[in-house]
Parts: C-alpha cells; sequence; structure tokens
C-alpha cells in the first residue's frame, strides 16, 4: 500500500481517522488510517475504508456534489457535508474524527434517524394560494417573490437542525420546537406574494417554538447553501411576530388605515386557524397541513366523500381505428395528445369529484 | 418536500459518544474576546458615568455622548440643552433620560443577543459545544419575553441619535464663533456611526420594509429596505465600532476637559 501513487504522481499518504461504529445499543469511535490523495473529500475516504478496511461501514450518500443534503456528518465535531469537506483543510498529522449527528436517534454507524425533520415538515401548513386563483395563472414579480426564493436554496441536510442547541442539548424540546429549517419555511410561505394564509406568524410561535430560539446563528454557521438563516428567516418571523402579539402601535395603525397586508379571508375560514389554538398537543396531525384552503372545498371535505356510491367508469383514453394509442399527432384526429386519464376528467378535480373505484368491484 | 418513511417507527437512542464537544479548533476565543471586550466596556463607561467630571469642553462646546443631554441639577449650563430638573445625587448618571434606553437598545440588540447568550450565558458557547445549562425555555418567558420590545429601543435610539447629531453640530459654534478642530471629526465620526449601527438594526430593517409582503407595491419602501439590508450585514461590525467610537470619543473629551492635553484646532 505504501509503495501505491495517487492519480497526480504523488505517493498517497495515510492519514490517521477516528470514525463512530455501533448502533443504538453502543459504540465507540475506531482508529483507521486510511489513504488520501490530492483533492479528495471526507466522503471520498469514507468510501475508501468502505473498499478496504470496514465493508460494513454504513453512511448515507448521494450526489457527492452537495446538493442531495444525504452524507451530513459530524466531522471533527462540526456538523458538515462529507461530500464537501475537502480533505486539504486539515493538517497533515492530523486525526479526522467522523461522528453521526448527535441530535438525532442512530440508526448504524455515521446513520441517523431524521424522521424527527418529517414529521415537522408534515405538521407545517402549505402552501395557501388563494382560493379564486387557478394553478397555471400563478402571476407574481421577482421583487416581491425573491425573499422567498432564498429558502428555496434549502438542501434539506438537516445541519441547521443538529446544531441547534435548542434540541442538541435539550431533547425534551423536540416536541416543542421544529428548529431552524422549519422556521425558514415559515418564513418563505409568509413572505410569499401569492400564500394567502395570515396566521404563519401566529403558527411560527405556537406551534414551532419560535421563542425557544436566542437567534445565535450556529444554523447560519453551518449552512451549506449559505442561506441567512437568522438574519433573513427567524429575525423577520420574530418582528412579524412582535408585530401581532407586541406591537401596540402596528396594531393601532392597521385600525386606523385598514392596512392589513393581505386581505383576511382565509384566516378565519373554517376550522384551520382554529386547529393553530385548538390543538394544545404538539406533533399531532394538524388538519390544515397541506389541505384546501377554499372554505367551500373545506366543508365538504369535512363531511366527508361518500365513498359507497356508484362510481361512474372513467372513459378510456382516445384511441386510433386499429384501437391503439396513436403515436403521432399527424395521425389523429385532434390537436395535442390524449389524456391518459380520459377526456372527460380535468384537473384540479373538484373535491364532490373525488372517489375511488376499487380495481375488483366488477367481480362482486 | 420528501416522504416519511413508514417503516413502524420505536424510540430509538442517539450515538453513545462520551466526549461532550469534539472540535479541535479553538472555538474558545471568540467568547472569550466578546468577554474581554465587552467586559473592558462596561466597566469603563460605568466608571466614566459615575465620575460625573470632565464632561464638557466650555472652551469647545464639546459634550461627551455619556453626559448627553445633560439633565441633573449639577451639570455645566451649555451641557443641558433640555434644562436641570433631576437631582444629583451621585448615582443619578447625568444623562439619566438617555442612557437606559441606550442600554436597554443594546441589551436586546439581536446582535448583542447572540453575543452575550455565547459568551456570558454559554447557551452555547459556540456551535456544536453543550449547553451550559440543565434546562433550557428560550425567549418564552420573563425575562427574556422582553427582548420583544427592541423596537422600542430602537425608536428610542433614533430619537438619542439626533440629539447626539445636534451636540456634534454644536460643537463647530465655540465662545469664539465658528471653529473646528481634532474633537469636532471625532465627534462627527461618532455621529456618523452611531447611525449606521442604529439603522442597521434588524427591527429597523423589518419596519423600513421587511413587513411588507409585496414590496412592488411601495417601491420606495423595498429601495429604503434594500438600503438597510446592505447595513443590517454589518450590524456586528457596527456593534463593535460604535462601542470603539463612543469610548473614544468620551476618552477625548475627558481628555481635553481635564487639560491632560490640549484639542488639535484647525479653525479658531
Amino acid at each position: 500500500m505504501a509503495n501505491e501513487t495517487s492519480p497526480a504522481g504523488k505517493p498517497a499518504a495515510k492519514r490517521q481517522f477516528r470514525i463512530w461504529r455501533g448502533d443504538e445499543s453502543g459504540g465507540d469511535l475506531q482508529d483507521y488510517a486510511v489513504e488520501v490523495n490530492e483533492g479528495e473529500v471526507v466522503l471520498d475516504v469514507i468510501h475508501r475504508l468502505q473498499a478496504t478496511d470496514a465493508p460494513d461501514l454504513a453512511c448515507r450518500w448521494n450526489c457527492k456534489a452537495g446538493k442531495c443534503g444525504s452524507c451530513s456528518m459530524e466531522i471533527n465535531g462540526k456538523p458538515r457535508l462529507s461530500c464537501m469537506t475537502r480533505m486539504s483543510t486539515f493538517e497533515e498529522d492530523e486525526t479526522v474524527t467522523v461522528t453521526p449527528l448527535r441530535t438525532f436517534p442512530v440508526i448504524r454507524d455515521l446513520v441517523t434517524d431524521v424522521s424527527f425533520n418529517y414529521e415537522k415538515a408534515r405538521e407545517t401548513p402549505a402552501f395557501a394560494p388563494p382560493p379564486d386563483l387557478a394553478p397555471g395563472d400563478y402571476r407574481m414579480q421577482q421583487v416581491d417573490v425573491e425573499r422567498s426564493q432564498e429558502f428555496r436554496k434549502c438542501i434539506e441536510c438537516f445541519l441547521c437542525q443538529t446544531v441547534c442547541h435548542v434540541i442538541r442539548d435539550h431533547e425534551e424540546n423536540k416536541q416543542a420546537f421544529a428548529g431552524p429549517r422549519f422556521f425558514i419555511r415559515a418564513a418563505e410561505l409568509d413572505m410569499h406574494p401569492l400564500d394567502v394564509k395570515t396566521d404563519r406568524r401566529e403558527y411560527a410561535q405556537a406551534e414551532q417554538g419560535l421563542g425557544l430560539c436566542n437567534i445565535t446563528k450556529c444554523c447560519t454557521e453551518v449552512c451549506p447553501e449559505h442561506i441567512k438563516i437568522t438574519d433573513n428567516g427567524i429575525i423577520p418571523m420574530k418582528e412579524r411576530v412582535v408585530d401581532r402579539r407586541y406591537d401596540p402601535l402596528v396594531w393601532l395603525g392597521s385600525k386606523i388605515f385598514r392596512r392589513g397586508q393581505v386581505p383576511q379571508t382565509s384566516v378565519t375560514s373554517g376550522h384551520s386557524s382554529g386547529a393553530v389554538h385548538a390543538s394544545g398537543g404538539h406533533g399531532g396531525v394538524h388538519s390544515h397541513a397541506g389541505g384546501s384552503h377554499d372554505p367551500q372545498a373545506e366543508a365538504q371535505a369535512q363531511g366527508g366523500v361518500n365513498w359507497n356510491r356508484e362510481v361512474p367508469h372513467p372513459t378510456a383514453p382516445a384511441v386510433d381505428t386499429r384501437g391503439r394509442l396513436p403515436l403521432t399527432e399527424l395521425t389523429f384526429d385532434r390537436a395535442a395528445a390524449p389524456s391518459p386519464f380520459g377526456d372527460d376528467v380535468t384537473f384540479p378535480m373538484p373535491p364532490e369529484h373525488l372517489n375511488f373505484a376499487h380495481p375488483e368491484q366488477d367481480k362482486h | 418536500m420528501t416522504s416519511p418513511a413508514t417503516k413502524p417507527r420505536r424510540a430509538r437512542d442517539r450515538a453513545a459518544i462520551a466526549a461532550k464537544t469534539l472540535r479541535t479548533d479553538r472555538w474558545w476565543l471568540a467568547p472569550l474576546l466578546t468577554v474581554v471586550g465587552l467586559g473592558a466596556w462596561v466597566a469603563y463607561a460605568t466608571v466614566r458615568v459615575f465620575m460625573h467630571k470632565w464632561y464638557w469642553v466650555e472652551d469647545f462646546h464639546y459634550l461627551t455622548p455619556f453626559y448627553s443631554p445633560c439633565v441633573t441639577d449639577r451639570c455645566v449650563e451649555g451641557a443641558a440643552h433640555f434644562g436641570r430638573f433631576l437631582p444629583g445625587w451621585w448615582i443619578v448618571p447625568d444623562a439619566a433620560l438617555t442612557l437606559p434606553f441606550l442600554l436597554l437598545f443594546r441589551l436586546t440588540c439581536y446582535y448583542y443577543r447572540k453575543a452575550y447568550y455565547r459568551s456570558f450565558w454559554l447557551s452555547p458557547p459556540a456551535c456544536a459545544v453543550p449547553d451550559g445549562h440543565k434546562a433550557y425555555s428560550g425567549e418564552t418567558r420573563f425575562p427574556l419575553l422582553g427582548q420583544n420590545l427592541h423596537r422600542y429601543f430602537f425608536y428610542a435610539a433614533a430619537i438619542i441619535s439626533l440629539i447626539n447629531t445636534w451636540d456634534a453640530i454644536l460643537a463647530f459654534h465655540s465662545p469664539k464663533g465658528f471653529g473646528f478642530g481634532l474633537g469636532n471629526i471625532i465627534l462627527l465620526l461618532n455621529v456618523v456611526m452611531l447611525w449606521a449601527y442604529t439603522i442597521s438594526c434588524h427591527s429597523c430593517r423589518h419596519i423600513i420594509g421587511g413587513r411588507l409582503k409585496h414590496f412592488s407595491k411601495a417601491p420606495m419602501r423595498y429601495k429604503a429596505w434594500t438600503f438597510v439590508s446592505a447595513l443590517n450585514v454589518r450590524h456586528m461590525q457596527l456593534a463593535w465600532i460604535t462601542l470603539g467610537t463612543l469610548a473614544l470619543t468620551d476618552f477625548y473629551v475627558m481628555a481635553v476637559a481635564a487639560g491632560w492635553f490640549n484639542d488639535l484646532r484647525f479653525i479658531n
């Protein structure tokens, strides 16, 4: 091994690594000496280790380009993407310690169970465009949507979530605290020019635990996408909460000039905003998460779909004279390709048309 | 958003890592410097505020920002623009109207919060270094809930910056008429930096335009917001620079008032 050379022609150097091996029943840091070539990143070294000394070393990775957010781990104690951490940033004789994300439960070796984040994501209310605006008709100005777009850069590597001391050092806060990634999600939607949900700041304060954040900015420090999580996301959200809850001047101004930022239509419609305050328990499923914000549709959805009614068979897609789907428009009698759902179905489907046809319903 | 795993869940444990932190860099340096810097400044300011002398240079009308406006009955006349209505007990600062608000403005400032939560309260001392406390409730309860009052202290600080600007302008008019020297330049520099720090405040950024949903409907406010945002990026630097310029201005006025050295005059 010692005589091997790297592609660049220099002799490959062996570097010292300490990698946490184990699972939820326990584990420890194990020492490895691994060959490192010029231009390599920590993930390359881990792959080499899998190919040589430790074929059973578990690690999660995907794109190796800093865009998928899979290879998050802690390198020399700092949460980082291993594919973006160059070996040249360490001293030649430095031992590099690699551990799994500390905030989340470990599955094995460097792989952690990050479901906490998916649960928080599911609880966050979805984008809510105006009810009368059809998809495809969304129009907005670049200056209006720019702030939201910064947060769309998020690759969900959850480095900000793992570094945040609110949950990293205080497991008991996990129920009440959604974490920086979901604060910027709330900010993204609250700042979005076409989002008409007006209780996002209350939601951030009451359900996401915005008040637990003490803006020590570690989330911004570790973000591989360089999103200004604290300055552009969390602090503006805190200020928006202040507008609503602690600022009598803003309250007075909005009363005198009737200067709401957006029409107050959806905030009080139906049960959706009530759910924010009524659901005292944390971690529950919020009825407004991802739901429709059309009051009529919500009322119908609450009434429920009659699953027992007889479902008309969908129209089959249009076929040519030979009973086949036409391959080209030239040989077909109408413009554009036929819909695989049949020409009688348009999207979005009204809620009352939703139904389910069991594939074997005709066999009974 | 990624779809959740559908496997039945059971509570798992975190990886058993004995070391509290595995960071190998000098993560303790930044909080240490913050403690030293803020500690030194607070010590200097406390001594100066309760010194009750050497705050006014009669010859050139220099007034230190630590005594502006001077409102106790021991103030000299030139330094008291707003009257002398407070009793002159030693415990009462001569600028008792403004100093508490300036203190609260900086205490609730989003940058200083980060600085002292990290360095004094160790919550956390540095990223990925454990919090020094067993329980943590953030800014959800009294007294830290009061951090939400930052914007009021911002309004107060803006008014106080106006007063400081007025002081700096008055200093061009000494008993001999118009004149200026090195002291004027220091006073001006301090005022410019104070304005930059005050305007770059996160609350100001929000009030000036950040709270809007549609920038396109308020182009002037968008412009103002863009300007404040550019300054806001430097809020930390401005926070430290203004501590420096405040101490420098005060020291210069004190030294000239005490006669330790003479003001370098350019005109008159």
